[in-house]
């Protein structure tokens, strides 16, 4: 295996990783991309003469160490040469979101002082040479790699990638001995890149990446999938996200398996099905979209075919995931299991472009159950992980065979956790970050002396199985009035899975019980009316229906019983709740602009609707303003019912269940 | 998006870094003697297409009156006027698709006979039409494949057979094929039919299937008639970076008068068969006739 090579005890950097592939793998496929309708590929030896050519292109430029050179683009072979061309001559690379704002982009160029600028196209070109003059540190040169709508532009300061290689080619002679020192001078310590998280609140902050995070992260975690040379990946996440600098670098390069680039973000669909790759990453609301198209093209498909996918898929529900897992099940089953794969899973999974999958992952936010099942019932070995990019992608990850939707599984190899008394979560791991770039009080706050890690969720470790399970945000997660746990995002998410329900608010920090603002889904109640000849006029209206109400009802007692199975989170059961008259909106400023609950806000606005859910009212009337598209502003009017809902006495536990 | 470069790419004022200024085109005095460079570094040729006096009638009714201009290599020129200024009439005249009873056409500096459209074709000129005229049913390379069909040499019988030449050939096609389909965009829809795509993805795979056929110039009839702003701003794009990139003349009808004046190197306007305008878009926005044509003063 790879990683018992003689040689590991140098293998100290990504081009030094290279260099080792580039002998080891030679002709075998390290990259591909799809151009002009064909998959070109590149070795590992051309790989490495190209990534060559462009460093020495770079010394041609007068890159010095520690320069910081960024990289804004799509996932495309050439960009991810930049990066390591630029730890090859000792920079230090840092990706850029391609779609970043010019704002934001002057931001981080600003932040790091980058002189160099490796950027795909013209709009990117654009976007730079605007923001060029808010600098205050000095932009040295820019390489594009796409030329066209170039021409005309002033060369003086930009180059072209293919000719800049030219040029390092050329100077082969003069500067090798100098790329060589250079290439010799770095280690396992230095830098290898920096990334800037997203940052929700204020300004992003550059994570500092030593090799030793990258190399060691990416050796553990090749080893606990047990990646090979033969896999195949595909790339399409941003460059700028810590995970595909792991997943497509770190350990493409430990592993020696190859990266396919899309042909453009549109045809990505197409190419995953072309490529069928074995290793694959998506965030959930990619598995949701797929599913989604899944079942509106079945309810296209003639009868015979949908009573053929009902059937099979049924019995995938019930046996695929425990086969997945490894667990008895009886012949006759794996008998009708095996027929359905002929039949329905075969050719579904083809269509998705999962047939090879042997390693799936997804993270980022909760994944619906049923989402997570239906993959796994088709024996997609579907998995959840949970990490940052402080801790170079990984914290913890579910082993196969022990993959469940509610956990996000036992701490990665090398990794410790450490659960403190307000609930919220610490690691410490090889991966842990060296510090945010010029900001040694973000490090301070965030990393101990000791390298311990406060993630800012909060969060428990299953007794019995050691999964970790993430509840909540731990700055929203309080006490209640008794002083059990109070984690309105644990009880939110698992209302938001039934798809009736929009958004949930649930309050409780400091009271006494739990209640609930719920939105219902226009979409799916809408049809649900339609079906059952139900007629309403208004949002409002369909909001108030007493069937309605019924229906949420019976979610929210549903969630009770569930949510009080964890003796820790069972003071957190919706004991009363409403149904909003209107939906709630970002232009209310309810919603942040990426649709995420701002509980002040609805707490400040809905007061007298809070105070009817604690004072014991069964209705309630009130007005409230909105906010239309156009600015103007508007007031509706509505008397809402409050619902008592169900809940399961902490004595009565075992018996719900 | 890259965005239409209405008012910053080369129409932009002022001098920026990479050396753009506002582009102007050629007075009236300089046009007669051919060659020009535009300031903002494009080359324009000499007279590439040359209309002479031509009339076009359908029986009793005349179309064009002793209409006389020229097109130069590589400028965009476009023919703007009114509903039944006989625009789409003129386009038809240069594709070959009517032969005017008087007047002459010239062509790369010779005069050219009355010509059959496919022969037309054959010279390197190549056009979308007012109304989509694609193969619903065929995939969208399929149809951009259409485009090469004036170029292929090999007969029926060796395709059938699709060996050697033929295969050769096919893939030579091919590859240019896909290099227009990358320039426009359109790779996420190679394989889908035509019949099944948005209005305006047909109006731009129209445009490919014209630009496979590598034309010398290019006539586009209402390329932008019937799109909302954000695809005629990606077809605008499209016009200018084809112009820019391939070095490609470029002839167009079109009503919105915003996209003409940003386009366009000079403008021919057209009212009842009749010249009326022909200038830079400046020149002409400020020429009374047009001005008349377009507000409607009574005709006498």
């Amino acid at each position: 295996m790879a990683q018992q090579s003689p040689a590991s005890a140098e293998l100290t950097t990504i081009p030094r990783l290279l260099a080792r592939n580039a002998v080891r793998f030679g002709t075998k496929p390290a990259y591909r991309e799809k151009e002009f309708g064909i998959w070109q590929s590149w070795s590992w030896a051309e790989t490495a003469d190209e990534i060559e050519a462009l460093a020495l292109g770079f010394l041609t430029l007068g890159v010095n160490p520690g320069d910081h050179i960024a990289i804004i683009g799509r996932n495309r072979p050439y960009l991810y040469w930049s990066m390591v061309a630029a730890q090859t001559v000792g920079a230090v690379p840092v990706p850029l979101y391609q779609d970043a704002v010019a704002d934001e982009i002057a931001y981080v160029l600003d932040h790091c002082g980058a002189r160099f600028v490796v950027v795909q196209d013209q709009e990117q070109v654009d976007k730079v040479l605007e923001i060029q003059d808010q600098l205050t540190t000095h932009l040295d040169h820019m390489v594009y790699l796409d030329p066209r709508g170039m021409r005309k532009y002033d060369h003086i300061h930009l180059t072209k990638l293919a000719d800049l290689q030219d040029k390092g080619r050329a100077a082969k002679s003069e500067l090798g001995a100098e790329l060589a020192a250079r290439e010799a001078s770095h280690d396992y310590d230095d830098t290898c890149v920096m990334l800037y998280t997203s940052g929700t609140t204020g300004r992003p902050k550059g994570v500092v990446l030593s090799n030793r995070n990258i190399i060691e992260t990416s050796k553990n975690s090749a080893e606990f999938d047990h990646l090979e040379p033969g896999d195949e990946v595909l790339a399409y996440l941003p460059m700028a996200w810590v995970g595909d600098f792991i997943f497509s670098i770190g350990q493409a390069y430990w592993t020696g398996f190859c990266v396919n680039c899309p042909e453009s973000a549109e045809t990505m669909q197409t190419d995953l099905r072309e490529i069928g790759p074995t290793y694959y990453f998506a965030p959930p609301r990619v598995f949701e979209g797929q599913l989604t198209n899944v079942m509106i093209r079945m309810e296209d498909a003639s009868r015979f075919k949908q009573w053929l996918f009902r059937v099979f898929m049924d019995h995938a529900r019930k046996v695929g995931p425990a086969l997945l897992d490894g667990k008895p099940v009886g012949t006759m089953d794996r008998l009708k299991y095996k027929l359905g794969e002929f039949m329905v899973y075969g050719p579904l999974k083809n269509t998705l472009g999962f047939s090879r999958v042997r390693v799936g992952y997804t993270a980022g936010e909760a994944i619906g159950p049923e989402i997570f099942d239906f993959y796994r019932s088709l024996a997609i070995n579907l998995k959840q992980l949970y990490g940052q990019t402080e801790a170079s992608v990984f914290i913890t990850q579910q082993p196969d065979h022990e993959v469940r939707a509610d956990t996000v599984g036992v701490p990665s190899p090398g990794v410790e956790i450490r659960i403190d008394d307000t609930g919220e979560v610490f690691y410490r791991s090889p991966g842990v970050f060296v510090e945010y770039f010029k900001n040694p009080d973000s490090t301070a706050d965030t990393k101990d002396a000791e390298g311990w890690v406060a993630t800012g969720d909060a969060g428990f470790i299953e007794e019995d199985t050691g999964h970790l399970r993430i509840i909540d945000r731990a700055k929203d997660v309080g006490k209640m009035a008794d002083g059990s746990l109070f984690a309105p995002k644990y009880v939110e998410n698992k209302l938001k899975f039934f798809p009736n329900i929009l958004e949930v608010v649930v309050f409780g920090n400091g009271r006494e019980m739990c209640t609930a603002f719920i939105n219902i889904d226009l979409t799916a109640v809408g049809n649900w009316a339609e079906r059952n000849n139900i007629a309403y006029s208004s949002y409002q209206e369909l909001a108030g229906h007493p069937m309605v109400l019924e229906t949420i009802q019976s979610h929210v007692e549903e969630v009770n019983v569930s949510v009080a199975a964890d003796p820790m989170l069972a003071g957190c059961q919706v004991h009363r709740f409403l149904v909003l008259h209107k939906q709630l909106d970002a232009d209310d400023g309810e919603l942040t602009r990426t649709q995420k609950v701002r509980r002040r806000i609805i707490e400040e606005k809905y007061a007298d609707l809070i105070t009817a859910l604690y004072d014991g009212s069964t209705t309630v009337s009130t007005e409230t303003e909105v906010t239309y598209e156009d600015g103007r502003k508007g007031a509706i009017r509505a008397t809402l019912e409050l619902r008592d809902a169900k809940v399961v006495a902490p004595g009565e536990r075992m018996a719900a269940e | 998006m890259s965005g239409w470069r209405r008012n910053e790419g080369r129409n932009a004022s002022g001098g920026d870094i990479y050396g753009k200024k506002k582009q102007q085109g050629p007075g009236m005095n300089d046009m007669s003697g051919g060659n020009y460079v535009t300031e903002d570094g494009r080359k324009i040729g000499g007279v590439l297409m040359e209309m002479k006096n031509i009339t076009l009638r359908f029986g009793g009714v005349t179309a064009i009156k002793d209409i006389s201009f020229d097109i130069h290599e590589g400028e965009i020129r476009a023919i703007i006027g009114p509903n039944g200024a006989g625009k789409s009439s003129m386009l038809n005249v240069i594709s070959g698709f009517y032969n005017p009873q008087e007047g002459e056409v010239f062509f790369r500096g010779s005069k050219r006979p009355p010509m059959k459209p496919y022969q037309v074709a054959n010279q390197g000129i190549a056009r979308t039409f007012q109304n989509i005229a694609l193969f619903e049913g065929m995939s969208v390379l399929d149809n951009v494949m259409t485009g090469r069909l004036t170029q292929m040499k090999t007969n029926m019988l060796a395709q059938a057979i699709w060996k050697g030449k033929a295969e050769r050939e096919e893939v030579e096609n091919r590859e240019l094929v896909e290099k227009v389909i990358d320039f426009l965009e359109i790779q996420a829809i190679r394989k889908t039919p035509v019949g099944r795509l948005p209005y305006g993805l047909k109006k731009r795979v129209e445009l490919a299937r014209a630009l496979a056929a590598e034309p010398k110039l290019l006539l586009l009839d209402e390329p932008m008639a019937g799109m909302n702003v954000e695809e005629k701003e990606d077809m605008s794009r499209f016009i200018l970076d084809v112009n820019d990139e391939f070095s490609t003349t470029i002839a167009l009808i079109e009503h919105d008068m915003g996209v003409v004046m940003d386009l366009s190197d000079r403008v021919v306007v057209m009212d009842y068969g009749k010249k009326i305008g022909d200038g830079t878009p400046d020149e002409v926005r400020n020429n009374q006739d047009v001005v008349d044509a377009y507000l409607g003063v009574s005709h006498d």
